[in-house]
């Protein structure tokens, strides 16, 4: 063996030098000698290890642990399999708009959507369920997704609900909830017992569901007004975070829904509705930041802040269009509330994280799936001003 | 025994930050996607320290290309050298891969890619539902590969180590400056 031998590239080995060597190091034979068996069980222990702890860390060797599949798949044993559509909020429609900012978020987040001007927006109208052919009613929980193109390429996506709270703090709460809520395949409706069971079991959810009914549900989507329920941190350009909740408030007035049957109304009543106000002209919702005070619970949407918290009007959402979803914008894109702009943040509530991994989960299962036709459809995709 | 050179200093610095960076990268990837409540955390580490390792491998490709590795023993068999080189090339085949697939997979599927404050990567893709769901698949599977090779990178590197004793391992492991000096294999 030279040492002037040219130095081969490991990438192109010279495959012809395939000489044995003197000690024949390299031979089968040597290598299970019995001086080799206890070295070939480090080896083999080590690749076990690292084999291991990546098994353990994937969860395969947990199998009770609750991972995002598992709440999308609870959400598919409870609402049965709609390909295409979302795994909860699966009726809904697309919108388009502006935001236009009056400046006063400025001394709370550094974020460019609140500086004084206009932001482009699109987003989506739904009703909470996994049920994208379900008859609009009054129990129905409406909710608002809204994607905000900041000027500097960022983006700021909320999804928010017009309930006051959240029915439970976290997410191995909500896969019980979920559970409980599932509608006896008999009846076709949620066993009141079992409901009953776990609220009795979770006190916390039925403070929280007694306040959800206690607030009357609006008419329509267009006087609905929508909370963020999670807390957030706004970050402004001193670097002082706040803890913050937001609420989009609407501007029409509120008019109370009336309990109603199949047969007086239009199964997408709130669709149809909603189209039918935005022919008229825009909509607009007022942005309201609920300013958190320290003591105020920032892990738990279950329960709210104090009322008479300072209250900060950062700016106006317009929607001048709704478009079906075969048309529009919304559809294939993840309104992750952790989807934020320099200047804002999650907060403590674990809720957050957990909405973005199963939303994560949903989106990937959804746009692998052949589209259907969404319930809500307008005859040329879209209505309101051109 | 077979003297071998070692890598230079910096092939070796490059080579073993890259490798920690990849092997936490792969538990930080398999992890979050199975636990909601530290999902965040850990896929807001993940897309930084993906783009951080994309640029690293580009330097080292550019640092391979550049300066060729000590050459392996004289007596390890044909074949067993076209393993080593044929897995190296997986190796960095997949080391570029995954990140770009990642990249490509988030455009599609119309996720802004924010590295730090405002700081984000533009798309390399327009938004494409169904081949956001492809390349969603394929990035898990091309790093389950990647994981993978390594456990037979792992594997190897300690039989150079440990069974063949021929300098291949310490030529990597080496804690020494410069390569040109050549030295014996640390036990015959």
């Amino acid at each position: 063996m030279s040492d002037q031998q040219p130095p081969s590239d490991a990438a192109a080995p010279q495959r012809q030098s395939g000489k044995t060597s003197p000690s024949g190091r390299y031979d089968l034979r040597a290598l299970f000698a019995p001086r080799n068996v206890g070295r070939l069980g480090v080896i083999g222990a080590a690749v076990a290890c690292a084999a291991g702890a990546f098994a353990y860390t994937a969860g395969w060797v947990a199998p009770g642990r609750l991972t995002q599949a598992r709440v999308a798949d609870r959400f598919e044993h409870v609402n049965g399999l709609h390909p295409g559509f979302r795994r909860n909020h699966a009726k809904g429609v697309c919108f388009t708009g502006w935001f236009d900012s009056n400046g006063a978020g400025v001394g709370l987040s550094k974020a460019v959507v609140f500086q004084t001007g206009r932001t482009p927006i699109f987003g989506r109208f739904a009703l909470a369920g996994g049920q994208p052919y379900m008859t609009d009613g009054p129990k129905a929980v409406r909710s608002m997704a809204v994607n905000f193109s900041l000027p500097d390429g960022e983006d700021w996506r909320m999804a928010i609900n017009d309930i006051p709270v959240f029915p439970v703090r976290n997410v191995q709460r909500f896969y019980e909830q979920l559970a409980a809520s599932r509608p006896d395949p008999a009846t076709g409706k949620p066993d009141p017992a079992r409901m009953k069971a776990f609220l009795a079991a979770h006190p916390e959810t039925a403070r929280a569901m007694a306040l959800i009914k206690a607030q009357p549900l609006s008419s329509g989507f267009a006087d609905a007004s929508f909370n963020s329920l999670d807390a957030f941190r706004f970050i402004n350009a001193a670097g002082v975070s706040t803890p913050v909740r937001w609420s989009m408030v609407a501007e029409d007035p509120f008019q109370p829904d009336k309990p109603t049957t199949a047969d007086t109304r239009d199964g997408n009543y709130l669709f149809d509705d909603l189209a039918a106000r935005v022919r008229q002209g825009p909509v607009h919702w007022r942005l309201v930041v609920t300013v958190g005070q320290p003591g105020d619970p920032t892990n738990d949407a279950a329960r709210p802040w104090p009322a008479d918290r300072r209250r900060v009007e950062v700016g106006e959402l317009t929607i001048s269009q709704v478009v079906d979803e075969a048309h529009g914008a919304c559809r294939d894109v993840n309104f992750d509330p952790l989807i934020l702009p320099s200047g804002m943040a999650g907060s403590d509530d674990p809720l957050l994280s957990a909405r973005s991994a199963v939303y994560s989960q949903s989106f990937t299962r959804r746009e692998g799936e052949t589209k259907s036709p969404s319930a809500v459809r307008f005859a040329s995709g879209v209505e309101g001003a051109r | 025994m077979t003297p071998t050179t070692r890598f230079p200093a910096f092939s070796r610095l490059l080579h073993w930050t890259v490798a920690a960076m990849i092997l936490a990268m792969l538990f930080i990837g398999v992890g979050m996607v199975s636990s909601p409540d530290d999902y965040h955390r850990l896929v807001s580490i993940h897309r930084p320290l993906g783009v951080a390792i994309l640029i690293l491998v580009a330097v080292r490709l550019v640092n391979r290309l550049g300066a060729r590795p000590p050459p392996l023993p004289e007596d390890m068999p044909g074949w067993l050298k076209g393993v080593a080189g044929a897995s190296h090339l997986a190796l960095y085949a997949l080391m570029f891969a995954v990140p770009l697939v990642g990249w490509a997979m988030l455009s599609a599927g119309r996720y802004p890619i924010v590295l730090y404050g405002s700081l984000h990567l533009q798309p390399i893709l327009h938004p494409a539902p169904s081949l956001y769901a492809l390349l969603r698949e394929t990035h898990t599977v091309l790093a389950f590969l990647l994981f993978a090779v390594f456990l037979a990178h792992l594997g190897a590197a300690l039989a150079h180590a440990l069974v063949f004793r021929d300098g291949v391992f310490q030529s990597m492991a080496s804690l020494r400056a410069g390569s040109s000096r050549r030295r014996r294999p640390a036990r015959p």
